[in-house]
């Protein structure tokens, strides 16, 4: 339970030594780089837009080289691939690549220009293809197509849509013109959707025709080939032979890269590692000769890295305490409960002036998803499930690593509470030893019968637990808030909001244990003095509350107003108390469900489809149930969280601590000392 | 007449248990229906947010299984899954009366849930780090549908231990 202590870092430094002092902190990536503004005579702040830009352009140029390459050369990608991270390469290897840098970006611009060329020759094939499709009904025609007539005759080269003869054309022209004589038409090609035709007639005439043939619906194809079709049908396929080697050779070359695949995404970090380093220039101010930087840095790094600027680069390094609220936080927690930050992220970080509640959290946020899920198999094969990808990817990015670990340790809680309760997979083996051996099963403590009890026969019971872990996780968040306070030095405040609800609720639930009804409910009840004892102490809790929760206001009427609003806070004590309740329908749901899926496996009999059966419905029945109890165990173990738990006192809306680093998508770095 | 009075426990048994598990099925069908048809309008565009739209979609299954769950519970208790037992007219009713918190509760919640997580897909589209906001205020919703399926799986287990 703890936040670093975060401190301002100011950095002066001789100009000449900017880049480097720049690229060691953006390695290291300990400082988060705040906006100096400072502008005056002396100092100035670089435009550096036209360099992000320029890198950003590079960066992009090498991610779409190595999309290009990839299309042609698939490179391998395991199932598991998004696990693996980024891939890790020593300080020398790093060196050693950005020397190559500039022959790789040529390897780069050459991909790009290939694919470009390939993408014009795929153009170019389709306007012949096009083309050769137009011509297809034409290869008998014997003259060329924009062939017009001779001396004294015009031809009409052209189609009807829809199927025609000869006889057809000439009887429609009669109509028209019936004194015009010496019409020939020649069918070259027919079918159900066009007929292209060939008309000759004598050249007075040519007007006429023209006009005639146009109402019977005669109209000029969209390509004319301008030699005769047949001829023109060898030259398409030859330039569509030749485009068909170009795309070849390209590719070819294209393919011929394969092996600088890993540079060019080495390509692309370093650009965007680039052009990340130059938007820095925007928060630093810059004279002549020097220039200052400042940030935040939490106090652990501070000493080294003040150590090292000043050695290597004789930097002036001054360290004070960050004492401004909107400093930003990060958290220390220990290797247990750290998973468990991921949570809190995604709710808000701690204000600067309350605690972290992560490690208290995580204790219950691990017994919560354990007796939702609570399923013994079921938190065997998710721990084993994640110790093992833990164990295999080594270079698994952070916020994955973090997830998988926590769900290691709900796993490991949900075997815990499976094996208390008897659920392995349901109840799975009782079913396989009756239905498959003829045997009642032996009396495995945990996985046939439970170590406490089982949920399914005694729900009561369940209910009273569930409520009980809930009073002390609603009444260990109140004890947060009296830490906060005691951090504050607000020590009245503590009997006011804490204590008080601690009477009134304590004394509450005390006086209902004495009630008869508790005896079916609960199976016992207090004696009758703790009726009286919880009714004092609740008493003493809701005057507290009554005259202290609106103290802020002078007027005592509004006063006394506002501590019964709060008085009337009870109802939300006990729905949130009642909210617990999930603890049991979840836990029931997977049980039953499980047992559900070993009922249904189990009903073809003792055969050996039974079996096969049996195994088949196992396996996806078990998985189905694995997945969606898994994802209700995961949201409302975060909902008890964030809304019963942070609601007694947890404000957040601090801003997490992020560094100036490496952001690169395939490469990191490692770094020496 | 008596005979058919006497027999009818059975059936009414069995209505409750289809009564559970086809309304709140019907719900959440629904339910997982109108987010899917969000989480696919989503992967057009940002194909790599499957992982987390598919859980917006899947919030809405839970009711479902609770109708499930209850469903087969009543089946159990009643023996209809093996050795078929006397259920008379007060037991079977008692069952019926036991299955409807769930369903309804159930149907209704898995579909308003929906709604909530539609809009939680368009969240989380625009923003994919506020992921953890955005689930909590579909998982409001289904409070409702676990305290009826509370009450129903407490009811059902209580008619069995009585003797009527």
């Amino acid at each position: 339970m703890a936040m670093l202590k975060m401190q301002r870092i100011y950095i002066y430094a001789l100009l000449k030594y900017c880049k480097d002092i720049l690229e060691t902190l953006q390695r290291r990536g300990v400082i988060e780089i705040e906006d100096m503004n400072l502008e005056d005579s002396v100092f100035y702040k670089d435009d550096t837009s036209a360099f992000q830009a320029q890198y950003q352009r590079l960066a992009s140029t090498a991610s779409e080289a190595n999309g290009i390459l990839s299309r042609y050369v698939p490179q391998k990608k395991g199932l598991l691939s998004s696990f693996k991270g980024r891939k890790q390469i020593t300080r020398e290897k790093y060196d050693e690549l950005v020397d190559e840098t500039q022959d790789i970006l040529r390897i780069a611009y050459d991909i790009i220009s290939c694919q470009k060329n390939i993408d014009t020759n795929e153009a170019e094939k389709i306007k012949y293809q096009t083309q050769l499709d137009i011509i297809q009904p034409w290869l008998s025609l014997d003259v060329p197509m924009n062939f017009t007539g001779t001396a004294t005759t015009k031809a009409f080269i052209g189609k009807f849509s829809g199927p025609k003869t000869s006889t057809e054309i000439v009887t429609e022209l009669a109509q028209i013109i019936p004194d015009i004589e010496g019409i020939e038409v020649e069918i070259i090609h027919s079918d159900q959707n066009q007929t292209c035709v060939f008309i000759l007639t004598s050249k007075k005439d040519a007007d006429a025709v023209s006009d005639a043939l146009r109402r019977i619906g005669f109209e000029y194809p969209s390509y004319v080939s301008p030699v005769i079709p047949k001829q023109r049908e060898k030259e398409i396929n030859k330039h569509l032979s030749n485009r068909d080697g170009r795309i070849l050779e390209n590719e070819k070359n294209i393919k011929a890269y394969a092996k600088y695949a890993e540079k060019l995404k080495f390509l692309e970090d370093y650009y965007i590692m680039k052009a990340e380093r130059y938007a820095v220039y925007d928060d630093i101010a810059t004279s002549r000769n020097t220039f200052v930087l400042s940030g935040y840095i939490p106090e652990p790094d501070a000493d080294t890295l003040k150590k090292y600027l000043e050695e290597n680069y004789d930097a002036e390094v001054e360290i004070e305490d960050a004492v401004n609220d909107d400093a930003p936080v990060k958290l220390k927690n220990s290797k247990f409960t750290e998973p468990v930050e991921s949570v809190l992220a995604t709710y808000s970080y701690p204000d600067k002036h309350e605690a972290d509640p992560t490690s208290i959290m995580a204790i219950f946020y691990y017994i919560f998803f354990g007796l939702m899920f609570s399923d013994a198999g079921y938190g065997i094969v998710m721990a084993l499930a994640c110790g093992i990808c833990l164990l295999k990817f080594k270079g698994m990015e952070a916020g994955l690593r973090r997830s998988m670990k926590m769900f290691f340790w709900c796993g490991v809680t949900t075997t815990f509470w499976g094996l208390l309760f008897g659920s392995f997979f349901g109840d799975a083996v009782s079913v396989i030893s009756n239905t498959f051996f003829h045997t009642p099963p032996p009396d495995i403590p945990g996985l046939v019968v439970p170590i406490w009890f089982n949920p399914v026969d005694e729900p009561m019971r369940m209910l009273m637990f569930s409520f009980l872990l809930g009073i002390i996780h609603l009444f260990t968040g109140l004890a947060i808030q009296a830490y906060n306070d005691i951090k504050n030095k607000e020590y009245l405040a503590i009997i006011y909001d804490v204590i008080s609800w601690y009477l009134l609720v304590g004394g509450l639930i005390l006086a209902l244990l004495t009630m008869d009804m508790m005896q079916n409910i609960a199976g016992f009840t207090l004696p009758p003095i703790w009726e009286k004892a919880g009714l004092i102490m609740a008493a003493v809790g809701a005057v507290i509350i009554l005259i202290f929760s609106g103290r802020e206001s002078r007027n005592p009427i509004i006063r006394l107003a506002k501590g019964a609003y709060g008085l009337y806070g009870t109802t939300s004590y006990l729905s949130d108390i009642l909210s617990y309740s999930r603890l049991l329908a979840l836990g029931l749901a997977t049980g039953v469900i499980a047992t559900v899926f070993n009922k249904i496996g189990s009903m073809m009999g003792d055969s050996v489809v039974g079996i096969i059966m049996f195994i088949v419905i196992f396996i996806i029945g078990h998985g189905v149930n694995i997945g969606i109890n898994a994802l209700g165990a995961y949201v409302h173990t975060n909902r008890l969280q964030f809304v019963e738990f942070f609601g007694k006192f947890y404000t957040g809306g601090g801003k997490a601590f992020k560094p100036f680093k490496i952001n690169t998508k395939h490469y990191t770095v490692k770094e020496e000392n | 007449m008596s005979e058919i009075l006497n027999n009818s426990g059975l059936f009414l048994a069995l209505l409750g248990a289809a009564f559970a598990t086809f309304m709140a099925g019907i719900g959440s069908a629904i339910g997982v229906g109108k987010a899917g048809v969000a989480a696919a309008g989503v992967l057009s565009e940002q194909p790599d947010l499957f992982g987390k739209v598919l859980i917006f979609q899947l919030l809405p299954a839970t009711q479902g299984i609770y109708g499930l769950l209850v469903g087969f519970l009543i089946l159990s208790n009643v023996g209809l899954l093996g050795g078929v037992e006397e259920v008379s007219l007060l037991k079977g009713s008692l069952y019926f009366a036991a299955s409807l918190p769930i369903a309804f509760a159930g149907f209704y919640s898995a579909i308003h849930q929906s709604k909530c997580s539609v809009a939680g897909i368009g969240t989380v589209v625009k923003k994919p780090d506020q992921m953890g906001k955005a689930l909590i205020l579909p998982a409001m919703v289904e409070t409702y549908a676990i305290l009826a399926l509370l009450i129903s799986i407490l009811a059902v287990n209580g008619i069995n231990g009585i003797q009527v």
